[in-house]
């Protein structure tokens, strides 16, 4: 079973950019994911004015029973979020390097618009590859 | 002893022999560069191919300087007069110093005689680049094809120089390939030299 469910990248007034799904558990239709992004967004800015602790940055985890959610905020303001089984391991090493890709391959791609949905062959390539080898990693051990 | 005394030491500043200086630069600020142009040249035409040429034009410039600053550092202020000598000057020579390394193949056209292909695995200007499905065969490399066109035209060999893809079989992503279509005075030139 794929350890990872979906991945989310959503802008910093909430709008999804981009929406991926692996394997079969947690399938979601457009709206769904819409809907879940939009909804994360404003949970993500909440919890940063209920914390008790000053200059949070919001959730970084979120655990429940069927699944754990992990979330990475750059510093501009874009979440890259993933759904994973729970207790799955190398979520955040995951998260910066597919924020890692999101600079190479859509950030110095000229053709793509800031802020809109993310349509670039070569971040969709170089992101199967590094989920390719994160899922290889996990079922190696 | 070996060695010994080669350094010499030099009192004055002025003395001292230019140093080559550092010879690379930040990919990413020139991917975020050359994006910039890209966009910028986006904004100024109707069609695709006003934009391919205007990203040609670009390059056309960079080419006629390289010839230049690369004639009088690697080859003591000559050039090269015959065609594969100037063909091999671009694939290794010109390719060294802007791309850091040698094309990956450099070959004559199988269906016409004034036809040779430089073919790159991952071009440098492309490495970040997704074209959008609705820009079709346009390719980033134009900028490439510029860069030769200037460096062969400042050599007096004109030639007409554009960018391809071209699928590679095994391969997601397809090579790049800059034609060269060389014009009938040098290869009339090349014949009469033998």
């Amino acid at each position: 079973m794929a350890a990872i469910y979906s991945l989310y990248i959503i802008n910093k007034s909430g709008g999804l950019i981009f929406y991926k799904d692996y394997g079969s558990a947690g399938r979601m239709d457009t709206n769904d994911s819409l809907r879940v992004a939009s909804l994360w967004h404003s949970m993500h800015a909440i919890s940063q004015q209920l914390s008790p602790i000053a200059g949070c940055s919001g959730i970084e985890l979120l655990e429940a029973d069927t699944f754990d959610l992990h979330c990475f905020q750059s510093l501009t303001g874009t979440k890259f979020f993933v759904v994973c089984e729970p207790g799955a391991q190398h979520m955040e090493g995951l998260l910066k390097y597919i924020y890692e890709l999101y600079t190479d391959f859509v950030l110095k791609n000229p053709f793509y618009e800031m802020e809109m949905p993310i349509r670039c062959e070569l971040f969709d390539i170089n992101l199967a590859q590094a989920v390719q080898k994160d899922r290889v990693a996990l079922l190696g051990r | 002893m070996i060695g010994v005394g080669k350094i010499k030491q030099y009192s004055n500043v002025l003395d001292r022999p230019l140093s080559k200086g550092k010879q690379e630069v930040s990919l990413s600020a020139f991917a975020f560069l050359f994006s910039e142009l890209v966009q910028y040249n986006q904004t100024q035409v109707d069609n695709i191919a006003e934009l391919e040429r205007r990203l040609e034009d670009a390059g056309y410039a960079v080419g006629a300087r390289v010839l230049e600053l690369f004639c009088h550092r690697e080859k003591g202020n000559r050039r090269e007069t015959r065609l594969l000598g100037i063909l091999s000057f671009v694939h290794s020579t010109i390719w060294k110093v802007l791309f850091g390394k040698v094309a990956d193949s450099l070959e004559k056209g199988t269906e016409h005689e004034d036809e040779y292909m430089i073919s790159e695995k991952e071009l440098l200007v492309n490495r970040f680049i997704s074209i959008p499905k609705d820009m079709g065969a346009f390719n980033c490399g134009a900028f490439v094809a510029g860069i030769v066109r200037g460096v062969l035209d400042n050599a007096g060999f004109p030639a007409v120089v554009t960018a391809h893809f071209v699928p590679v079989e095994g391969q997601q992503r397809p090579r790049t390939t800059i034609l060269i279509k060389f014009a009938e005075e040098v290869l009339a030139r090349e014949a009469r030299l033998g």
